[in-house]
């Protein structure tokens, strides 16, 4: 079964954390939405439901991914005792897989055959794929062209899964393009379809939903901490794009008053005069966009803007309502690291401990390298390495040559 | 009587809503536009304000959009526009948009500067009546019209909701989709017409699709007054002044003899 925070008790009635989220849809959606909302209200409080998840996540999943302690990339950044959640360990390469497992078992206790989704970095797209094929249910993935083009290897991954890959050409071409068109296609098929959201976003229920489902990160992080280490970590470090991989290792800390949670956003080229970023919790303005009401990175007239990052899966220019409220009310804190920044942390990791982060990671362990040399040695620095690099080189290769 | 509610008071006849996006292609084609929309016959027009995502529109106002941002149109430049519409016409004018330009304007100013400008109502796709709070009070002092959508997926609870808290008209969907001209419209268009019907004495009015002059009619047999947006800009993209009279007229004379 779920646990939820006592501290952040959130969503409200409506899907409100604060005065972040709701249900900001064309009317088509909206019932459907409700009728969400009360499908996975009936599957979250049945106990079978979360025993198939459990049982799944375990033989075919392979959770819970390991904790590690990581003593030559300590000693190589000095300070703090580095430990990483192995989230690249998991089945297909990424956290992904946690929400579309989850939601996979939910769109066929729902009765629903056809499954949509958008991807980024592919590693939703590679997941969503991947639970389908072994659900034996029809998948449609949305990714932009400037996405399908730098993640290539995730394509193909997904077309040997039998998925219907659809390039996006409008807008930046990316992964807001991606979900504008997986909701046209949602709006226009909603009857038999099951939207599959990859992120902490979108309209209510979807940002409780994913949030749950990747809850079982920081579940598992916080026991293995307190076997491994015998105490929690003083700091948890994540990723933020949407901001899936950083709700789901938070989540359970969140209760953990001393723990403190930073969110790792992308830099980009970085906040100098035309740098461009996907820092929405940084850099961005509270607006409506994609269902929710959050902050998003748009212009002075309130059109969305396109955002930039190396790390296709956090080029996005918006982020979850919830990380929203709690970096409103400070309990999570939030930081940004640059295209170069994150590249350096891929290299540092990959050649102190022999495992390669995502693009999307390496941001995390790029700030987690600067924070743990400011902390002491008795300090615990946990680092959620939410993917493994592979579908990255040559993102890697041609920034080796520039 | 609001100017919206003016225009659905003749008995029998059918409104007959047009829809452009400002800017699209030129700001100077929204000008020549407006005119030649009330004189051929339509008793109302929808202004949509460009948005960079705009999420239930088909390909031809995506492009639309697009272009009009390209041309500068903001919505600050909209209510200009609009005001300048409003000296040269005397029909209702709405505005049709996304939720986030409004916020981002600041929604206390924006409906000030709306009825200023001479907007009779707005049209917010993405702002379901739950999600409304912020437009709608400031909307109602100003006098401006807030109308909601329904679709073929909204339920009876949804329909009784939108009813009770629309005004100037009701918005229905023909279509479980994203806006866009369609050859004929869906079977139980009927059906989900009369069950609204049953529910509010609200001008109920038809979108999304309507294309020619023979579905105008099939509409307006049940419906009040029927939208038609995507066939229009696809008439101005190619700037075919006299091929969107042409279409403009066939609709209103469809609507006026419905039994043909």
């Amino acid at each position: 079964m779920i646990s939820r925070s006592t501290r952040f008790p959130l969503p409200t009635a409506g899907g409100r954390y604060g005065i972040y989220g709701g249900r900001f849809v064309p009317e088509t959606l909206m019932a459907p939405l409700i009728e969400l909302e009360a499908a996975y209200a009936s599957a979250s409080s049945d106990p079978a439901f979360w025993n198939e998840y459990e049982s799944m996540a375990r033989s075919w999943a392979g959770r819970p991914t390991p904790v590690y302690h990581a003593k030559r990339f300590t000693a190589k950044c000095g300070g703090a005792a580095i430990y990483l959640k192995r989230e690249d360990l998991a089945h297909t390469g990424a956290h992904k897989i946690n929400n579309a497992l989850g939601q996979g078992l939910l769109a066929r206790r729902m009765g629903k055959k056809r499954i949509l989704a958008e991807t980024g970095a592919g590693q939703h797209g590679v997941a969503v794929a991947t639970v389908c094929t072994m659900l034996g249910m029809e998948c449609i993935v949305y990714m932009g062209e400037e996405d399908v083009r730098r993640q290539s290897h995730n394509v193909f991954r997904m077309k040997v899964l039998g998925a219907d890959v659809r390039p996006v050409a409008s807008g930046s071409r990316t992964l807001k393009d991606a979900i504008t068109e997986a909701m046209r296609d949602w709006i226009t098929n909603v009857r038999d379809t099951y939207y599959m959201i990859g992120s902490v976003i979108g309209p209510h229920p979807y940002p409780m939903i994913v949030r749950d489902f990747q809850s079982i990160i920081g579940r598992e992080a916080r026991e293995q901490m307190l076997a491994a280490a015998g105490r929690l970590p003083d700091c948890v470090v994540a990723c933020v794009g949407g901001g899936s991989n950083a709700m789901g290792a938070f989540y359970r800390f969140l209760d953990d008053e001393p723990v403190r949670l930073i969110g790792v956003e992308a830099g980009g080229t970085g906040f100098g005069e035309g740098g461009k970023s996907a820092a929405s919790l940084c850099r961005g303005k509270v607006g409506v966009f994609h269902g929710a009401k959050t902050y998003y990175l748009q212009d002075d007239q309130g059109q969305i803007a396109e955002a930039h990052s190396i790390a296709a899966g956090l080029d996005y220019p918006g982020v979850g309502p919830e990380l929203s409220y709690l970096r409103d009310v400070g309990r999570v804190e939030c930081v940004a690291v640059t295209d170069e920044q994150a590249v350096e942390g891929f290299h540092m990791l990959s050649r102190a401990e022999g495992i390669m982060p995502a693009m999307e990671s390496s941001h995390a362990v790029y700030h987690a390298s600067k924070l743990a040399p400011s902390l002491p040695q008795d300090k615990i620095v946990l680092i959620n390495v939410s993917g493994r690099g592979d579908k990255d080189l040559d993102i890697i290769a041609r920034a080796a040559m520039t | 009587m609001s100017r919206i509610a003016t225009a659905f008071s003749r008995p029998g006849h059918k409104a007959l809503i047009a829809y452009v996006t400002m800017g699209y292609p030129s700001i100077a084609d929204t000008l020549r536009v407006l005119p030649l929309l009330q004189s051929a016959g339509c008793d109302m027009v929808e202004l949509g304000i460009p948005f960079s995502d705009p999420m239930a529109d088909g390909t031809t106002i995506q492009e639309a959009n697009h272009v009009a941002l390209q041309n500068g149109v903001t919505p600050q430049k909209c209510l200009e526009l609009a005001s300048q519409v409003r000296a040269s016409v005397d029909i209702p004018l709405l505005f049709m948009t996304y939720l986030n330009p409004i916020i981002n304007y600041g929604a206390d100013r924006f409906c000030h500067s709306a009825a200023a400008s001479g907007i009779d109502g707005f049209i917010i796709t993405d702002m379901p009546p739950e999600e409304a709070g912020e437009v709608a009070e400031c909307a109602r002092s100003e006098g401006i019209d807030l109308v909601y959508l329904l679709a073929p997926t909204s339920t009876a609870e949804r329909v009784k909701l939108v009813a009770r808290k629309a005004s100037g008209f009701i918005y229905l969907v023909s279509v479980t989709g994203v806006t866009g001209a369609r050859k004929d419209l869906p079977g139980h268009l009927e059906k989900f017409v009369s069950s609204v019907r049953k529910e509010t004495r609200q001008p109920l009015c038809v979108g999304f699709g309507i294309s020619s002059g023979a579905v105008a009619r099939r509409v307006a047999r049940i419906a009040d007054g029927v939208v038609v947006g995507s066939r229009l800009v696809q008439y101005m993209a190619g700037s075919d002044w006299k091929g969107l009279e042409a279409f403009v007229k066939e609709l209103r004379q469809a609507l006026d003899n419905t039994e043909a």
